[in-house]
């Protein structure tokens, strides 16, 4: 306000400039303020409040009614000696290795493939683009009925001979995990190509163009000139897949919900299944607890990465 | 990406005989046509199904090849499946969400990123982090919270949810966007006397258009194809959103598989059209929350 004034004499010549720029920004006006808070209001309501209760929710026995009861750290020692817990925990770890180690191989080597602008590479992108846009339920029963017994996949397969191989594969405990996982990769290809195509832009070219002078392989030239400059990029793909593979929910409830017998259960289809279907508020907090854990040491390294580049 | 051809030659030192690119140019297009047409071979086989008689997929299995076309997946799908309603639910639930997200998101980007709120790092970093925690953790409270609130079973509540949970994404990224308009702009209009108020609609969302487009095209996918949050705060069916319904539609056609498949591609519509229409976009808004 008034005291602005004292402050000013930059090199203002012309009429009486009362407010030096810097001044009238750091004195935030009242409607700022609402447009700032009205925002974060909703998010400490609906996220954080929500995501503190569920804490303390996990260390009582609830179904929903009445008080819940307080149990201390019982559903913990619980999830410890519960099978289910174990193979769902088991499942995720799988899920994530190989949810990740796949779809980063092959969108990473696919992104090498069409990074050069070529003839017919805007219709590839294209078409390895466009699972990505479809629902992941859409995604599961695309996928559902290509696996049926007399679908797509065993036909295929016998059409080639192999008809040793083929079988129930949503149907079977050995593999049904890993054909939701196969299915889950097809969408998710798409996303990391295109994260490494935008990370592919910011390599230099004339390195690979000396090192290709100087000899060096095409894999030699990856391996040791390309890669090493995608650090960035590997470290959001990083972050992002893991965050998502301990997310993952969707799909395995619209292919499999977690069975048969559990074999494809993940701690995010079991924290469900124990939250909602069997209403055992407190045990599904602890999973979702679990999970959490599991999950914040990434979201920092994603939150480091933000800031940085900033 | 269809002017990719114009940009050619810029590298390519002529040191080789001209074969060789080209030989490998021949080797590309042999991998690549192979390996798309594979990529796409399961929406093929989809469609054709969905388009195939419930007898004729009865009589001659999922895997044969079609001899027959018929709608009747689809208009099973769209009555007795209550498609429709569900792609209306959808609809509605997208375009209020993003709307009031982005909407939101923006307020609160435009004060921390403009003005000096003190810690408006921590502020940002914070609600960027509420949107990436695993939404696992949220679900039970929230299922309580809209319960206690009355809004249980409304697709008022999904809306209001989806809303809290975008909300950290959103303002981070339109955050990085606005910090990069250039103080002159405002300070132009702070000296014409122009309020907050004023510069954030006149000046600043304009300026945002192209990261608003970018972030609505990608919300509008998140939104629309969400399952959790849907199953989560929703119970009647004549609410569902498509996602939640088709796989009551699943349950309710068990191996009338014409009618799921023909479920799945009214589902896919919304979405691929939406990519196709603004793949430009859609592309930016992957990368701008990824870049950053």
């Amino acid at each position: 306000m008034s005291s602005t004034a004292t402050v000013s004499g930059q090199a203002t010549t012309g009429p009486p400039h009362r407010r030096r720029p810097a001044a009238a920004v750091r004195r935030v006006p009242r409607i700022v303020w609402l447009f700032l808070l009205i925002p974060l209001a909703v998010e400490l309501a609906w996220v954080f409040w929500p995501a503190i209760n569920s804490f303390s929710l996990s260390f009582t026995r609830w179904s929903g009614v009445g008080a819940a009861e307080n149990v201390g750290l019982d559903n913990y020692r619980n999830l410890l000696d519960d099978p289910i817990f174990r193979t769902a925990a088991k499942n995720t770890v799988i899920w994530t290795i190989g949810f990740g180690g796949l779809s980063v191989l092959i969108g990473l080597a696919l992104a090498v493939a069409l990074n050069r602008p070529r003839r017919g590479v805007g219709i590839y992108r294209s078409a390895i683009y466009l699972p990505m846009v479809f629902s992941l339920v859409v995604t599961g029963l695309f996928w559902r009925v290509l696996y049926q017994p007399d679908g797509a996949v065993n036909s295929t397969l016998e059409a080639i001979g192999l008809d040793g191989v083929s079988r129930q594969w949503l149907a079977d405990p050995d593999t049904a995990l890993y054909a939701v996982l196969v299915a889950a990769v097809w969408r998710q290809v798409g996303y990391i190509m295109v994260l490494y195509l935008a990370g592919l832009k910011g390599v230099d070219p004339s390195l690979e163009e000396a090192a290709a002078v100087d000899g060096a392989t095409a894999w030699q030239r990856f391996r040791h000139v390309v890669f090493p400059q995608l650090r960035g990029v590997n470290t959001v793909v990083f972050a992002v897949t893991v965050i998502d593979s301990l997310r993952t929910f969707d799909i395995v409830w619209a292919m499999t919900r977690g069975g048969p017998y559990d074999s494809s259960q993940l701690l995010s289809t079991y924290m469900f299944q124990q939250g909602f279907t069997l209403v055992n508020l407190g045990y599904g907090s602890a999973i979702a607890v679990v999970i959490f854990l599991l999950a914040i040491g990434f979201i920092i390294t994603y939150l480091v990465r933000a800031t940085r580049e900033d | 990406m269809a002017a990719s051809t114009t940009v050619a030659p810029t590298t390519t030192p002529p040191q080789g005989p001209s074969s060789r690119p080209r030989r490998r140019g021949w080797a590309f297009h042999a991998v690549m046509v192979p390996f798309t047409l594979l990529w796409i071979a399961p929406m093929a086989f989809v469609l054709t199904i969905a388009f195939r008689s419930f007898d004729d997929i009865a009589r001659r299995g999922l895997g044969a090849l079609p001899t027959s076309f018929s709608l009747d997946g689809f208009t099973t799908a769209l009555q007795d499946g209550a498609i429709g309603r569900a792609l209306a639910n959808s609809a509605l639930v997208t375009l209020v969400g993003v709307v009031v997200t982005l909407f939101l998101a923006s307020l609160a980007a435009f004060a921390l990123s403009r003005y000096r709120i003190p810690f408006r790092r921590t502020i940002l970093l914070g609600m960027l982090a509420g949107n990436l925690l695993p939404p696992q953790i949220l679900l039970i409270p929230v299922a309580k919270i809209t319960e206690s609130l009355g809004i249980y079973d409304s697709l008022f509540a999904l809306i209001v949810v989806q809303v809290g949970f975008g909300l950290g994404f959103y303002t981070f990224v339109l955050y990085g966007f606005m910090r990069g308009i250039p103080n002159e702009v405002l300070e132009a209009a702070r000296v014409d006397g122009a309020g907050p108020t004023r510069i954030y609609a006149r000046i600043i969302m304009p300026l945002c258009r192209p990261a608003l487009a970018a972030l609505a095209a990608l919300a509008t996918t998140w939104i629309f194809n969400d399952l959790i949050w849907a199953v989560t705060v929703l119970r009647t069916e004549d609410k569902f959103p498509i996602t939640a319904a088709l796989l009551n539609l699943q349950g309710g056609f068990v191996s009338n598989w014409n009618v799921v498949a023909s479920g799945a591609v009214l589902a896919a519509l919304p979405t691929a059209i939406v990519f196709f229409a603004f793949q430009k976009h859609f592309v930016s808004g992957l990368l701008v929350g990824a870049n950053k």
